[in-house]
């Protein structure tokens, strides 16, 4: 009985990182309408960019936090700037973009191979939360709920922007429709910058959060990407409540996956994507087919 | 007309004598990879260049023809039943992958071309009963067709040549045929030909089927040319590397994907050779060629040889113009 507990408490927090990865993801293709391939990229980026905080490469050690948060300020930076140098400069071609993104993953890949190396770097849980939680019986590392509570802060805090206030209204605005938002005077292509940066901050967030359960390593990025597709395909593009669900019922899939079924891992985690796209191709929560 | 001739003429002959030519055995080696690696580009050039179609998951096509020889080979079969049912599979996988996939176009496609390629790749990698995982499959020996071995690497290059220039004049007669121009139609004006009577998603279906049965084909051949197959040929970069070749040498074109083949191993062989960063070398040149030449080499440089054409021929023209009345 422990077995299938722990297990589930597993899924739930891979969801919650999933969650933080897949969100920005989700704006993006919501509002640039391309599927960012640079995401796992940029998770990856976060995530060594963190560590190196946190381990003290550079010659002093910061708190973890702290390091999170510079981590995702540094990402973020990077990815206003490809949006700003590159994907700019290919205006309405959205197949020149997935293609300039896809190159930009080659050369991040390569990039974090050249400068931390090829083994897996571990980040230490931060302080206080490497100890256990008791639920009766059950017995669960603090750190994986804090992974949960702070994916649920995120979520609302999105939430809250998306909803509450103007810069959100203007995102959804070109989420539903680029054209008309251009028309009555939101600057379409600013968003497309805040946008991206946020969604490149938010996937390195996740990057570092998720550094002391995964740990960072060459091919991180390959691995998180999929995931990512497969919970904005699920889900429905531009919908925050659609990357929820989608990022919780992938976290279910693949840990349950992975534990039942390991040679078929995959094969299983990419089924409920495709009866998705054969039944409901828009997605749970989406408006618009892709 | 004659020009063009002559040139085929001596592209033709250089091929033929490769083997006389070449400094030793290594660079005959290099020249199969090019050519077997222009069939793959050739097929992937039908969807993206003659549907207009952006397939990221075609590794995993090729890796299934790959895979599916090896095993072959591995439980027992003879040469002619691996490559039989290896092209048989091939053929089938892209149906299903067909299926799935043009239920959308544009960035739909692609992400669900993306999804299933890492599917393929992930079964690979995991489903180790199968396919070995990591370790990957060992293919020992090369056919001998009528008692012709292929284990040198002159007889390798003849057959791939020989392979190759099939799969290129199929192309060729491809590009120029009814199905052809019905196909290009489903790419620039896919309502219109709807409009027109056409099965615009029959067109695309089948134009997968001959993107499938070139990639099959290649995927066999490589298998035989590396003797072994990993789930690291099937991978996203695989995909994407194939996709620069179309991309670079000139979608939609007979001769781009030559080029774009010829371009990428020239470059990964020798690049890899000093330095081990292929790959940012790979996403370099493709964040490149997509902002500065998106319509390929070819297409590019033939774009500027007729302006340098008209340049120089432009004078005597408007001479005779204004000579005339």
């Amino acid at each position: 009985m422990n077995f299938w507990l722990v297990l589930t408490a597993n899924s739930v927090t891979f969801g919650g990182l999933l969650f933080l990865l897949s969100a920005g993801f989700s704006l993006i293709f919501g509002l640039m309408r391309i599927p960012n391939l640079t995401h796992g990229s940029l998770f990856m980026l976060g995530a060594y960019v963190g560590a190196t905080f946190v381990v003290g490469l550079l010659g002093f050690q910061l708190n973890f936090w702290l390091a999170a948060i510079l981590a995702t300020l540094a990402v973020a930076a990077v990815g206003a700037l490809a949006e700003r140098l590159l994907l700019r400069r290919l205006p309405g071609d959205q197949l020149a973009q997935v293609l300039v993104t896809l190159g930009l993953s080659f050369m991040a890949a390569d990039f974090c191979l050249m400068v931390w190396g090829g083994d897996p770097l571990n980040i230490a849980t931060p302080g206080g939360l490497g100890g256990f939680v008791r639920f009766g019986v059950m017995v669960f590392p603090a750190y994986r709920l804090a992974i949960i509570v702070i994916a649920i802060v995120v979520a609302v805090g999105l939430w809250l922007l998306l909803d509450r206030t103007r810069l959100g209204a203007m995102i959804r605005a070109g989420v539903d429709d680029p054209d008309m938002a251009r028309v009555v005077g939101i600057r379409v292509s600013q968003l497309f910058t805040v946008v991206f940066a946020l969604g490149a901050g938010l996937a390195a967030f996740a990057g570092i959060i998720g550094g002391p359960i995964l740990s960072v390593y060459p091919g991180l990025d390959q691995d998180m990407l999929p995931l990512a597709l497969v919970v904005v395909i699920l889900g429905g593009s531009g919908s925050l409540l659609g990357s929820f669900v989608g990022s919780i019922i992938v976290g279910f899939i693949y840990n349950f996956g992975q534990a039942l079924l390991p040679e078929l891992a995959y094969f299983v985690l990419f089924m409920p994507m495709l009866l998705v796209l054969l039944l409901r191709p828009q997605g749970l929560f989406g408006r618009h087919v892709p | 007309m004659s020009a063009r001739l002559i040139a085929l003429g001596i592209a033709f002959a250089t091929l033929v004598t490769v083997p006389y030519w070449m400094p030793g055995d290594y660079y005959i080696n290099v020249a199969s990879q090019i050519l077997f690696y222009a069939i793959f580009a050739l097929g992937l050039n039908v969807l993206v260049g003659y549907a207009g179609l952006v397939s990221l998951g075609h590794a995993g096509l090729f890796g299934i023809a790959a895979y599916a020889t090896a095993y072959m080979l591995q439980t027992g079969y003879g040469h002619t039943a691996a490559i039989v049912v290896a092209l048989i599979v091939g053929i089938a996988s892209m149906a299903v992958y067909a299926v799935l996939s043009l239920r959308s176009t544009g960035i739909g496609f692609i992400m669900i071309t993306l999804a299933l390629g890492e599917i393929l790749w992930g079964l690979a990698y995991r489903w180790i009963s199968l396919t070995g995982g990591d370790n990957g499959i060992s293919v020992r020996t090369r056919p001998e067709p009528f008692g012709f071995s292929l284990a040198s690497p002159n007889t390798f290059y003849y057959t791939t040549l020989i392979i190759f220039l099939l799969s290129v004049a199929a192309m060729a007669v491809l590009v120029r045929s009814p199905f052809g121009a019905s196909l290009m139609g489903t790419r620039d004006q896919p309502r219109r030909m709807n409009a027109l009577g056409y099965h615009v998603w029959m067109i695309r279906f089948y134009a997968c089927l001959v993107s499938g049965l070139l990639t099959a084909v290649s995927g066999i051949l490589f298998v035989y040319y590396t003797q072994f197959i990993s789930p690291q040929t099937l991978a996203l970069t695989s995909s994407a590397e194939v996709l620069l070749m179309v991309i670079s040498g000139g979608a939609g074109t007979l001769l781009g994907p030559i080029v774009g083949a010829t371009l990428v191993v020239v470059v990964k062989t020798v690049v890899s050779g000093f330095i081990e960063r292929w790959n940012f070398l790979l996403g370099a040149v493709f964040v490149a060629i997509v902002i500065l030449m998106p319509e390929g080499l070819v297409p590019g440089s033939a774009r500027l040889w007729r302006l340098a054409w008209r340049k120089l021929n432009a004078p005597a023209k408007t001479a005779a113009t204004e000579g005339e009345p």
